[in-house]
C-alpha cells in the first residue's frame, strides 16, 4: 500500500459507498433487485432491469471469466510505466459483468473464456480495487 | 411511404478546409462550412430557421449560433457523439415535417490535430467525477476511445473466428477510395501486411486500423420538400432514418459485437421501405476497421459473425461489388472527432453525381450510418435521389 498512488481513484460517494467499503474488506458486494431477482453492476439504489428502487447488496462468489480483454499499449494517463497492462472485461457468476484486469499472469496468456476469481489490490488508506486472477477450471 | 419519407431533402453540402488548420478556430471552420454548404444550395444564412449543433464546449450551440448570427426558431443539439448528424437528420426531417422549420442547417467541426501540437487538446478520458466510468472504468487504465472499440474487435474475434486481415481489408479498401479523393489526407498505397505491421495500440487493434486525427469540419442543409425542388441542386431525399443508443460505458454494452445499428436500421429501413438489396453506396463510420464490420452485419448486409468473410478480397473498395466509404472514411480521408457530417456530405455528392474519379455509377440510393460514443449510439440515414 502507497500513499503517492498517482493514477486515478474512483469518487466514491453515498450511492456506491457500500461497494467499495466492501472492497476494502476483500469482499465483492454486488446488488440484486429484490423486486426481479436481477442482478446489476455498477452498483445503482435501482434496477435497471425494472426500475425498482427495492434493491439489496450481496456478496458475489467472486469467480467468473473474462468477456473480453486488450492489451494496451499506449497508455491512459497515469498508466505509463504500466505499459503494456491489460484491461479486461469480467462475466461473473451472477451474469453480470464489470470492468478490472487481470493479475497473476502474463498479458500473452489471458483468453477470452478463462475462469478467474477475484482478489484485491489496496490501492491507498480509502480504496481497494478488485481485479482478477486465473484459476485452474 | 414513412413517416418522414420524401417529407425533407439534403440541398447543400460542404466541408470546411481540411486536415491541419493551426490558424483557425472551430468556430471559423464552421462559419467556412456554412458559407460554402449555403452557396452549394443557393441559399443565405436568412434562409436558416432549424438549427443543429453537436460539439464538445459548454453549451456550444447558442455558441455557435451566436457566431454565425443565426436566432433559430428550431434548436437541437443532440449528442450521441460520433452518431450526432445522422440523429439530427431524422430531428430536421420530423420537425420540417411538422411545421416547425422549413430550413435546417446542420454544422459542426473541430481543431483537434492542431490543439494536440498546441498542447491544449481536451482530455476525453477525464468526464465529471459523478460519471459511472470515471469510477467503475477508468481506475483500471481503461481509455477511449482505441481500447474500448478493441474490447470489441477482440470479442468478435474469440466468438467469430475474425481475423486480423480481414480487419485490415477494411483499412486498405478505404485506402483506395482516398487514393481518389483529391482531398483526403492518406492517399498513398496502403497493403493489408502494411497494416499488420503498423504498431500495435490496443490489442487486437493496429495503428491502420484506427481512424486519423485531424482539423475541420462540415455543414449539410436540409429544407422542406416543396423548396427543395426549386433550389440549385438536385434534392437528395431523405428516405427513412433510425436512432438508437444501448449504453455508454462499453463495460454495460449488452454484447460486444453487436451495436445499436441493429435497431437503427431496422427502423429507417422500414420508414424508406427498402432493404439492404436496395442500397446502392455505403457510408459506414470507420472511427476503426472493427466499426465498419460491425455495422456491416447490424445493418444486415452480411449476417452477423459473417463480417469478416464478408469484406474478404477487397469487397469494399472501388470496383468491388459493395463500395463503402467513397471518400476514404474516417481510416484515411478526414477524422475530425465526429466523422459522422462527413458521411452525409459524401453520401449526397454521390447521389448527384459530383464524384468525379470516384464516382460510383448509378447511384440512387446510399445508407449513411454513424456509430458514437462507446460503440453506444447509433444514427442510420437511408438517402435518394429520383
Amino acid at each position: 500500500m502507497t500513499t503517492d498512488y498517482k493514477k486515478p481513484l474512483p469518487y466514491i460517494h453515498d450511492e456506491t459507498r457500500t461497494y467499495w467499503e466492501g472492497a476494502k474488506n476483500h469482499e465483492l458486494l454486488i446488488r440484486k433487485c429484490r423486486a426481479c431477482g436481477a442482478y446489476h453492476y455498477y452498483p445503482r439504489d435501482l434496477c435497471p432491469s425494472c426500475f425498482s428502487f427495492d434493491v439489496d447488496w450481496v456478496r458475489a462468489s467472486g469467480r467468473g471469466i473474462v468477456y473480453s480483454f486488450t492489451v494496451c499499449h499506449r497508455p491512459a494517463r497515469g498508466f505509463e510505466e504500466d505499459v503494456p497492462y491489460n484491461i479486461a472485461i469480467i462475466e461473473l457468476e451472477e451474469g453480470i459483468r464489470m470492468m478490472s484486469t487481470v493479475v497473476g499472469c502474463p498479458n500473452a496468456d489471458i483468453r477470452i473464456g478463462m475462469p478467474v476469481e477475484v482478489v484485491f489490490d489496496d490501492l491507498t488508506v480509502d480504496v481497494t480495487l478488485p481485479k482478477f486472477r486465473p484459476v485452474d477450471s | 411511404m414513412g413517416a418522414l419519407t420524401k417529407k425533407a431533402a439534403i440541398v447543400g453540402v460542404a466541408e470546411s478546409d481540411l486536415g491541419y488548420t493551426p490558424n483557425k478556430t472551430f468556430l471559423q471552420l464552421i462559419a467556412q462550412a456554412t458559407k460554402r454548404a449555403l452557396d452549394d444550395a443557393g441559399l443565405t444564412i436568412h434562409d436558416i430557421d432549424g438549427f443543429f449543433s453537436a460539439g464538445w464546449t459548454t453549451m456550444e450551440s447558442m455558441m455557435v449560433a451566436e457566431y454565425l448570427g443565426i436566432r433559430p426558431s428550431y434548436s437541437d443539439n443532440t449528442m450521441p457523439g460520433g452518431a450526432a448528424f445522422e440523429f439530427h437528420v431524422q430531428h430536421a426531417a420530423a420537425a420540417i415535417s411538422a411545421g416547425l422549420c422549413d430550413t435546417a442547417l446542420i454544422c459542426y467541426a473541430e481543431t483537434r490535430l492542431s490543439d494536440r501540437k498546441k498542447g491544449i487538446a481536451m482530455n476525453f478520458t477525464a468526464g465529471s467525477p459523478q460519471e459511472p466510468e470515471e469510477q467503475f472504468d477508468v481506475p483500471y487504465g481503461l481509455w477511449v476511445p482505441i481500447p474500448v472499440y478493441a474490447l470489441s474487435a477482440q470479442r468478435h474475434m474469440y466468438q467469430y473466428g475474425t481475423t486480423s486481415e480481414q480487419l485490415a481489408e477494411i483499412a486498405v479498401a478505404a485506402r483506395k477510395w482516398a487514393s481518389l479523393n483529391p482531398v483526403a489526407t492518406m492517399r498513398d498505397a496502403l497493403s493489408i501486411d502494411d497494416v499488420l505491421a503498423s504498431p500495435m495500440m490496443s490489442t487486437p487493434l493496429h495503428l491502420r486500423d484506427c481512424c486519423l486525427v485531424s482539423d475541420g469540419g462540415g455543414a449539410v442543409i436540409i429544407t422542406a420538400a416543396e423548396r427543395a425542388k426549386d433550389l440549385r441542386k438536385q434534392p437528395v431525399w431523405v428516405l427513412g432514418c433510425g436512432e438508437s443508443h444501448t449504453h455508454r460505458s462499453i463495460a454495460a454494452m449488452p454484447d460486444l459485437t453487436v451495436t445499436p445499428a441493429r435497431y437503427s436500421g431496422e427502423r429507417a429501413f422500414r420508414m424508406a421501405g427498402l432493404g439492404p438489396s436496395d442500397i446502392d453506396l455505403l457510408e459506414l463510420y470507420d472511427s476503426f476497421t472493427i466499426t465498419v464490420l460491425l455495422q456491416l452485419e447490424d445493418l444486415g448486409f452480411c449476417p452477423k459473425g459473417e463480417g469478416g468473410r464478408f469484406v474478404e478480397g477487397q469487397r469494399l473498395a472501388p470496383n468491388g461489388t459493395c463500395p463503402v466509404n467513397t471518400g476514404g472514411g474516417g481510416l484515411s480521408y478526414i477524422h475530425t472527432g465526429m466523422f459522422g457530417i462527413f458521411l452525409l456530405i459524401e453520401a449526397a455528392r454521390q447521389l448527384r453525381g459530383e464524384c468525379a474519379g470516384r464516382q460510383v455509377r448509378g447511384v440512387k440510393t446510399a445508407l449513411c450510418n454513424g456509430i458514437g460514443g462507446n460503440l453506444a449510439s447509433s444514427g442510420t440515414v437511408i438517402l435518394g435521389v429520383d
